[in-house]
């Protein structure tokens, strides 16, 4: 009971400091001109940073390549299994951003997912027509809500945030994540906490293996890496928050009116 | 009635010219990109196809305005001496970055879907890298500088919603601001970059 009443104040207390944060207009979210979000822990972040990168090398990226050498459909079944656990987050979010009928398409994919497509492990709902699947978590949300990001952080091991998107996954917790509340205070034979982390770790997993190369890449090509990583995070919220359809050019177009500045020819 | 003459041959001629020279954007994206997935193609050395790559950027990536764009509002501080120094430097480091990202794709098939008139200046050109059993499908929108209908030139690369030019311009303003804006450091780093 004390845990949550600490993690509650947690949240509220980064949500109003990303308040005042965001309160100077320059890191809101609400205007159509992005600004860029401050590194106001710069130093730290990019300690934290260094650690995350010795983290990967030693343990996240090995374990991310052994998982790569699994057959197929394993891997295929963990990613379907971690995606379908997902749902369990997107739909309230799907509901406190408005959205009832994604909620509901959700729902029909979440039920028929883990009944027919054993556990999530086989994206069914996805062979019957079901529109594509987009995570929706509470950072979006409160992004949603106009809430700014506030100052950019790097979190050990969890890796690039912001004071709201952590924020958010506090939420998750608090009783925003049923997956959560189920296994870690369920009271039930089949489901402990340990599930939860494994689910958690193989969720991460996964995604490191579908991105080993292109990390590499980005990496050897970047002046600087951490500076990359952050505006690539930033760029990737900002589409999300938005509900872009990928590459949506109205809104990139609206926000760069910098190009019309520069003459080259 | 010698000026109206004079007016509608120039007109006509005018118009011709246009007609004649001017290139569609997506189907010089569509030549561009089939033209570098040969290279990446050829039985040849990754040397080699870095070389091949660097000549096609050149004439199709309009690298002085990546480069002043990379630099954000910072590039109206610079002198006449500085932004020569900064192109050279720029042109260095962004051909051995393109080259190296793309040299390390063997045979990328991408197709062009499509494309859209933003104004004179700009059209946007989407594609997709078609899907391989190693990768999934991704989604790659061009943005064609279009100034002269002759010569487009592309500017940035939207890869999935993310923008190239945008994460280096942030990638340049966290050097500078790290450094007290001193543009010398930037000049070093980038020389670095083309060193190593």
């Amino acid at each position: 009971m004390f845990r949550k009443l600490a993690i509650a104040i947690l949240s509220f207390s980064l949500l109003a400091f990303n308040a005042n944060a965001g309160s100077d207009g320059n890191i809101t979210i609400k205007t159509d001109q992005p600004k860029e979000i401050k590194d106001c822990f710069e130093k730290l972040n990019r300690a934290t940073f260094a650690f995350n990168q010795g983290l990967d090398k030693a343990i996240i990226k090995p374990l991310a390549e052994g998982y790569r050498n699994l057959p197929d459909p394993v891997q295929r079944g963990t990613s379907n299994a971690v995606k379908n656990l997902s749902n369990l987050i997107t739909i309230p979010n799907n509901i406190l951003q408005g959205d009832v009928k994604l909620a509901i398409i959700n729902t029909g994919r979440l039920v028929v997912n883990t009944t027919v497509g054993l556990l999530g492990t086989i994206d069914v709902a996805n062979k019957m027509g079901f529109p594509k699947y987009v995570k929706e978590d509470y950072g979006q949300t409160l992004g949603a809500w106009g809430v700014g990001p506030g100052c950019y952080i790097v979190l050990p091991v969890l890796g690039p945030s912001t004071i709201r998107d952590t924020a958010g996954s506090f939420v998750n917790v608090l009783g925003g994540d049923p997956w959560y509340n189920a296994s870690a205070h369920g009271n039930n034979e089949f489901l402990s906490k340990d599930i939860f982390i494994v689910s958690k770790t193989l969720s991460g997993v996964d995604f490191r293996a579908n991105n080993i190369e292109s990390l590499e890449n980005l990496e050897k090509n970047s002046l600087d890496f951490y500076a990359s990583v952050k505006s690539l995070y930033n760029q990737d919220r900002e589409n999300k928050i938005k509900n872009n359809k990928r590459g949506n050019i109205e809104v990139l177009y609206k926000d760069e009116q910098d190009w019309e500045e520069i003459d080259s020819q | 009635m010698k000026l109206k003459k004079f007016l509608i041959i120039l007109f006509v001629s005018n118009f011709f010219n246009t007609f004649v020279y001017s290139i569609e954007p997506d189907i010089f994206v569509q030549s561009t990109v089939n033209r570098a997935s040969q290279i990446l193609s050829e039985n040849i050395s990754k040397e080699e196809k870095i070389n091949k790559l660097k000549e096609i950027a050149k004439t199709t990536v309009d690298i002085k305005g990546v480069g002043f764009y990379s630099l954000g509002s910072f590039r109206k501080n610079l002198n006449d001496s500085q932004i020569k120094i900064y192109l050279n430097l720029f042109e260095n480091y962004f051909l051995k970055s393109f080259s190296s990202r793309l040299s390390e794709y063997t045979n990328p098939k991408i197709d062009v879907l499509g494309k859209e008139i933003l104004n004179s200046n700009y059209t946007i050109v989407k594609s997709i890298l078609i899907a391989t059993p190693e990768r999934p499908e991704v989604k790659i929108d061009w943005r064609i500088y279009t100034k002269k209908p002759d010569n487009p030139l592309i500017r940035d690369l939207i890869i999935e919603g993310l923008s190239l030019a945008r994460t280096q311009k942030e990638e340049f303003g966290s050097i500078l601001n790290s450094n007290d804006n001193d543009i010398n450091v930037l000049f070093k780093t980038l020389e670095n970059f083309s060193k190593d």
